[in-house]
């Protein structure tokens, strides 16, 4: 119990840390954001330079200008050389902020070809499928045996591109991480690709970000780019099939898993508990985060969250379990003990 | 000068003002108590309705809005539920797209483009109401539904599959694809009238150089509305047809396409932001000219300004639409005509400033508000610089900046210049000036409101907040931002407070306006302040483009049209000569008995779709009886008639 603590404390801190940069689109970590980062500053850039200009014109007109009233009368007169000035003095205007569109132009359709062009090699291939409201994500291979669930979290190698085909099994979510890359639609009957490359370790925060109804808000995942051997590591504990449960209590927790209703709709490999209509549990206690992102996974969110999902993600699909105290504490046992 | 139609009958004797005054009121106005008030076919009454009501639907927005930013006001707020917020935020954005800004912006071309091309009504006044009542109908449907708790909860934008009948059921997301009938229904023909009004109703002599700049941008923006309202209203039949009788338009499952909705509703959707802004610019022309004691500069260039963005604004649909699989080479194309859009309202606010620089300034509210447009709109407009472009937008869309972005654009795009357009155009309206201390607290906190609450949500985009979400974890680093934002939106909140005090006072006992308070140049500025039923005791002929500034301006009146019959002058569309006289419709109860029945049978329909079926019996009935030709309309017309 004491490393769940430390895992949670651990991750406290490297959240405090990040607090305002690990789901942000003006901390890069990989070379898509980088991009669109360089394409943001030079736009900042341009845009502020021409606001100021027209500020500045603007600012000056109000300030030269004589003052009058309702009884002043109007200056209808026309003189041929002011206006000569005038026309001059638009045109000029209207010129430069037409070249300095066409600039930006130039520079967005460049950095959309950056962004097209990422080196695709050794790559991991993830299939993310977004339901209502949570990620389950099939990490593909060509072997069969070595593909494998898991839900909410993607583990991805530093360095390597990822590529992520998006699929939807309901209604178009948005896979966005603001420090990887932009974001992509996953579009019910359309599959989708997006493609982008960790260069920094780290855990990066990811969230929904197209309106998908009651609890968008609370459907967001982490990315944690790891060195390439822990990765592997990661990847390879994944295969495995589940720990066998080790003592009486995280028995009674499997017995209670697989004739309550979990089964119903959660995966264990190695059990009979065989449903996809929820998150695959396979490795739930290495998992940083409970009900995609609603909460930290603590032993004790873990029981409330069993109990009673709807106080924190109201609306969530997973129902209320009801369970006997010790019932309760056996199946907590029992998941937690699933690293 | 005088003109006078081909067919005029012989002048008779000269009347006095006073006898003019009460014979025309006659024949203009509609009989007393309720069954008049029904049957009001005024086109200053109608546009008077339009804009209240519509005000009235902003202040709903504006508290809808002020919940979220309660509930957003600090991180895991638990005050308002997913439910309900989801329910306010779609309430929020329909409220103000749909019954606040385009009825607005088209009840200030109702009550004003008459009065400034110079005639007595609107054409097809009786359309006019009953695009009114419609309009009405659908906005208490909408907010009834709300306050039984079956408000829609998918969003302004309502994406399918998620509004469709699987993911949305129950009655929510009907009511709000019947809202979509409603309001098109109204804008459509209040489109139809504008144009039809301006091409036909002007004064002789205000040829097409001459017609003022806001009747311009509402000339524009009704053919906006004619080609962009029937994507969405096909659009939104087809929702509800999937979602009542079980097609499968936008089922991928039975070969629909979800996306289809996206590309119908955009084609509707940008174009609608637009006529929501042009109307404002049109606003924006006048009150300028007017405290700078200067005629626009460059009206060649306004005019083809306001055309081209028109035009343009129905190529841009797609950058909504970025991070769907929308293929490269058009995501270029979109970007290129997204950002291309900034032009024509650069070259606008490129000639306001060199009217401003070679003006006289007059730093009264109305001016103010159109100031700050200057400020605010410049930023929204780089802003949306940045969302055209493909790979920026797949960081910032549907977060934060987004939200920053199109608030920037809408309020300061169109609100500002609309709260101005109400200090400059309340006195013609009411016959009252409105007080200047408050609307000058008004202004300022509004401006500083706006700003504090708008401004940090750019930050908030970038640093990765999604939009439509009803709460956000408290270790991601949103909260200072959020926080800002919530007081700046009580400040709004406070400004507008005291827009109505305003009023209020105003209408009580607020200091009289005569005709022409600001020494302005257009035509409504001629007749007196609040105007007479019928507008213009004479139609005026107009000689310049600045009326009421050249010596000329008003070259003579027209004579010939009788006195004791709603009648009024047709002219020719391009160069506004005298075409032939024409009598207008009577007041009557019927457009207000047959929109009811339309709204019967539009609401009936949420729940059966036979309802479709028998509801028309009725709307048949109502619209049978109001166009049934009357005999003695007809022997009046022929009596009038004159041999050439």
């Amino acid at each position: 119990m004491r490393r769940h603590v430390c895992g949670f404390t651990l991750l406290a801190c490297a959240n405090a840390a990040a607090a305002a940069t690990f789901q942000d689109a003006l901390t890069p970590a990989g070379p898509q954001a980088s991009h669109i980062y360089d394409l943001w500053m030079l736009m900042l850039w341009v845009c502020s330079v021409v606001f100021v200009a027209i500020m500045m014109a603007y600012g000056i007109a109000l300030w030269r200008a004589p003052r009058s009233t309702e009884r002043t009368p109007a200056d209808t007169t026309e003189s041929p050389a002011r206006e000569r000035r005038h026309v001059i003095a638009v045109s000029i205007a209207t010129a430069v902020s037409t070249l300095g569109l066409f600039g930006l132009i130039v520079a967005s359709v460049m950095t959309d070809r950056a962004l097209a062009s990422l080196p695709l090699g050794e790559g991991i291939v993830i299939n993310v499928t977004a339901h209502q409201w949570w990620w389950e994500a099939m990490y593909d291979d060509h072997e069969p045996s070595r593909v494998f669930y898991t839900a909410n979290e993607l583990h991805v190698p530093v360095g390597r591109p990822v590529m992520v085909r998006l699929r939807s099994s309901d209604v178009i979510h948005s896979f966005w991480v603001p420090n990887l890359h932009g974001k992509r639609d996953l579009i019910p009957g359309r599959d989708l690709l997006i493609t982008f490359r960790a260069d920094k370790a780290g855990l990066y925060r990811g969230q929904c970000a197209e309106f998908c109804g009651h609890q968008h808000a609370k459907m967001a995942f982490l990315v944690i780019a790891q060195e390439p051997e822990k990765y592997e590591r990661w990847a390879a504990a994944q295969r495995e099939a589940a720990r066998e449960p080790q003592d009486d209590t995280q028995k009674l927790g499997q017995r209670v898993f697989e004739s309550g209703p979990c089964i119903m709709c959660h995966t264990i490999q190695g059990t009979t508990a065989q449903g996809r209509t929820g998150p695959d549990l396979t490795h739930l206690a290495s998992r940083r985060t409970l009900g995609a992102g609603t909460l930290p996974n603590t032993r004790d969110h873990l029981a409330g969250w069993i109990a009673d999902p709807h106080t924190t993600k109201p609306g969530v699909n997973m129902p209320a379990i009801a369970l006997a105290p010790d019932d309760l504490h056996a199946l907590v046992a029992y998941l937690e003990s699933l690293e | 000068v005088s003109a006078r139609p081909n067919d005029a009958p012989s002048a008779s004797a000269p009347l006095s003002a006073d006898e003019e005054h009460a014979r025309l009121s006659k024949a203009w106005s509609s009989g007393p108590g309720l069954h008049g008030f029904l049957s009001d076919i005024d086109h200053k009454t109608i546009g008077r309705r339009f804009i209240v009501t519509a005000f009235g639907f902003f202040i709903a927005g504006g508290v809808l809005a002020a919940l979220m930013r309660l509930q957003l006001a600090r991180p895991e707020n638990t005050l308002i539920g997913p439910d309900l917020y989801n329910q306010i935020f779609t309430m929020h954005g329909t409220t103000m797209m749909f019954l606040f800004a385009v009825p607005i912006m088209l009840g200030m071309g109702v009550y004003l483009v008459p009065l400034m091309v110079g005639t007595r009504n609107i054409v097809f006044p009786r359309m006019n109401a009953f695009a009114y009542w419609v309009f009405l109908f659908g906005g208490l449907m909408l907010y009834t539904a709300f306050l039984l708790n079956a408000g829609p909860d998918a969003g302004w934008f309502s994406y399918t599959p998620l509004a469709g009948p699987q993911f949305s059921p129950g009655k929510r997301a009907d009511f709000w694809a019947q809202l979509i009938t409603f309001t098109e229904v109204s804008a459509l023909l209040v489109a139809v009238i504008l144009i039809a009004t301006i091409f036909k109703l002007r004064a002789p002599g205000m040829t097409l150089d001459r017609i003022p700049l806001f009747v311009w941008a509402q000339l524009v923006t009704a053919f906006t509305v004619m080609f962009a309202m029937p994507a969405v209203m096909y659009a939104s039949t087809a929702l509800i047809s999937d979602r009542l009788v079980g097609t499968h338009f936008y089922n991928p499952a039975e070969g629909g396409d979800s996306l289809l909705w996206q590309h119908l509703f955009w084609f509707f959707g940008h174009p609608e932001v637009y006529l929501i802004f042009m109307p404002a610019l049109g606003m924006i022309s006048p009150i300028i000219e007017t405290f700078s004691r200067r005629p626009i500069f460059g009206y060649t260039a306004m005019v083809v300004s306001l055309i081209a963005t028109a035009f343009l604004s129905f190529s841009l649909w797609v950058h909504h639409m970025f991070a769907t699989d929308v293929p490269e080479l058009a995501k270029s194309f979109f970007t290129a005509a997204s950002m291309i859009i900034a032009i024509p309202t650069a070259v606008q606010i490129f000639c306001w400033i060199t009217t401003l620089w070679s003006g006289r300034l007059n730093f009264r509210t109305p001016m103010l508000f159109v100031l700050a447009f200057f400020f605010i709109l410049t930023l929204g407009g780089l802003t949306g610089i940045m969302l055209g472009s493909v790979p920026l937008d797949l960081q910032i869309h549907d977060t934060y900046f987004v939200v920053a972005h199109l608030h920037y654009v809408l309020i300061g795009g169109a609100v500002f210049p609309l709260f101005g357009a109400f200090y400059y155009w309340f006195p013609k309206m009411t016959g009252r000036m409105l007080s200047e201390t408050l609307g000058r607290w008004n202004f300022w906190l509004f401006f500083i409101g706006f700003n504090l609450t708008f401004f940090p949500m750019h930050n908030l985009g970038l640093h990765g907040m999604p939009r439509r979400v009803y709460t956000y974890p408290a270790d991601v680093g949103w909260n200072l931002l959020n926080a800002l934002a919530s007081i700046g939106a009580a400040t709004i909140a406070v400004s507008i407070l005291i827009f109505i005090v305003n009023v209020v006072r105003t209408l009580r006992r607020g200091q009289r306006a005569p005709g022409d308070p600001w020494g302005a140049p257009g035509l409504e500025w001629l007749t007196s302040s609040p105007p007479p039923p019928y507008n213009f005791a004479h139609i005026p002929v107009v000689g310049a483009r600045e009326p009421l500034w050249e010596a000329h301006g008003v070259a003579g009146r027209v004579e010939g049209l009788t006195f004791d019959t709603p009648m009024t002058l047709v002219t020719r569309f391009t160069d506004a000569a005298p075409d032939h006289r024409i009598i207008f419709p009577k007041p009557t109860i019927w457009p207000f008995v047959s929109a009811v029945a339309v709204a019967v049978l539009f609401i009936s329909s949420i729940f059966t779709p036979w309802a479709v079926v028998w509801g028309s019996i009725p709307v048949a009935i109502a619209l049978t009886i109001w166009f049934w030709p009357k005999q003695d309309e007809n022997r009046e017309s022929v009596a009038l008639e004159v041999k050439p």
